[in-house]
């Protein structure tokens, strides 16, 4: 990895009071050498490894629970990628953003609760398969309940 | 900073956080990057180089289909460079670079070979699991801060 090598980042917003044209305003303002490209979910930014990485963190100040950054393969307005020329349909990678975006709300308060030092060892719980002996069961009482 | 590899690896909430949390995520869209701005490639990253194949031959044999060799060569590299990994066991969806099957279960058996410390997790369906799921992972890279687990 090379501080000068040329990536791309995108910075994803889920925020009721931030806007994407507000992040554009302050990359402006910073006078970085990078590309910007708005987009509906936020930014693209291109440029050198070492500017696109610190502009990146500056962003994250604005609204650091609400903005989402991850690097992405292609360059902004990619010919491979863009649907102009690939006559439409969603891009490679839409459909992980699809699953995940319904989620960015709750990670943001999650963020909150470990910014507030809660939540601490918080275990998910994962449910499994239901045994087939108590299905069996639910069975037997459900269809004795209908007679 | 530890390089935490992330399955899936085009995930934005697995690679934000572990940037967040201050370690370096292994995304399979730095190895994309990397194609797309080699020059003379037609189709980037669709098309390979003679390099490619070779890379890819070192995690699964000749007979295997190319497309798994092929996706191997992107995601070989970042395995190899894992210190530790965070894995959503069975993502609900797996498209483009992520959508064989057969590479994603090669990718899982090669990371639980490695040495490393493994977080398993599911995708969350509700709040409080979302929640739990971020939980899980801040309290396990905080642990890789202090010198693993």
């Amino acid at each position: 990895m090379n501080d000068d090598d040329i990536i791309s980042k995108m910075i994803v917003l889920h925020s009721t009071f931030t806007l994407p044209s507000d992040l554009v305003i302050k990359i402006y303002e910073s006078k970085a050498d990078i590309t910007v490209k708005e987009t509906c979910f936020g930014l693209i930014i291109e440029g050198k490894r070492s500017v696109v990485d610190e502009v990146a963190r500056d962003m994250r100040t604005i609204d650091p629970n609400r903005i989402f950054i991850k690097e992405r393969g292609v360059p902004p307005g990619d010919p491979h990628r863009c649907r102009v020329g690939r006559g439409g349909g969603p891009k490679p990678g839409f459909h992980q953003h699809e699953l995940e975006f319904p989620f960015l709300p709750y990670i943001t308060s999650a963020l909150e609760e470990i910014e507030r030092g809660e939540g601490k060892g918080t275990k998910m719980t994962r449910s499994l398969p239901i045994h087939i002996e108590t299905f069996k069961d639910i069975i037997e009482k459900e269809v004795a309940q209908s007679k | 900073m530890v390089k935490v590899f992330i399955y899936p690896s085009n995930s934005l909430i697995l690679s934000d956080l572990i940037d967040r949390f201050g370690h370096e995520p292994l995304a399979v869209m730095r190895e994309v990057g990397k194609k797309i701005r080699t020059a003379g490639l037609d189709s980037p990253p669709i098309n390979i180089t003679p390099e490619d194949p070779k890379i890819g031959l070192k995690y699964a044999a000749v007979e295997v289909p190319s497309g798994v060799r092929g996706r191997m060569a992107l995601l070989g590299p970042l395995l190899e460079e894992a210190e530790a990994a965070v894995i959503v066991m069975e993502p609900d969806i797996s498209f483009g670079c992520m959508g064989c099957a057969r590479t994603n279960e090669l990718v899982n058996f090669l990371v639980r070979t490695k040495d490393i410390p493994i977080l398993e997790l599911d995708y969350p369906s509700t709040e409080e699991d979302a929640k739990a799921f971020v939980h899980m992972i801040h309290d396990f890279l905080e642990g890789l801060g202090k010198g693993g687990e």
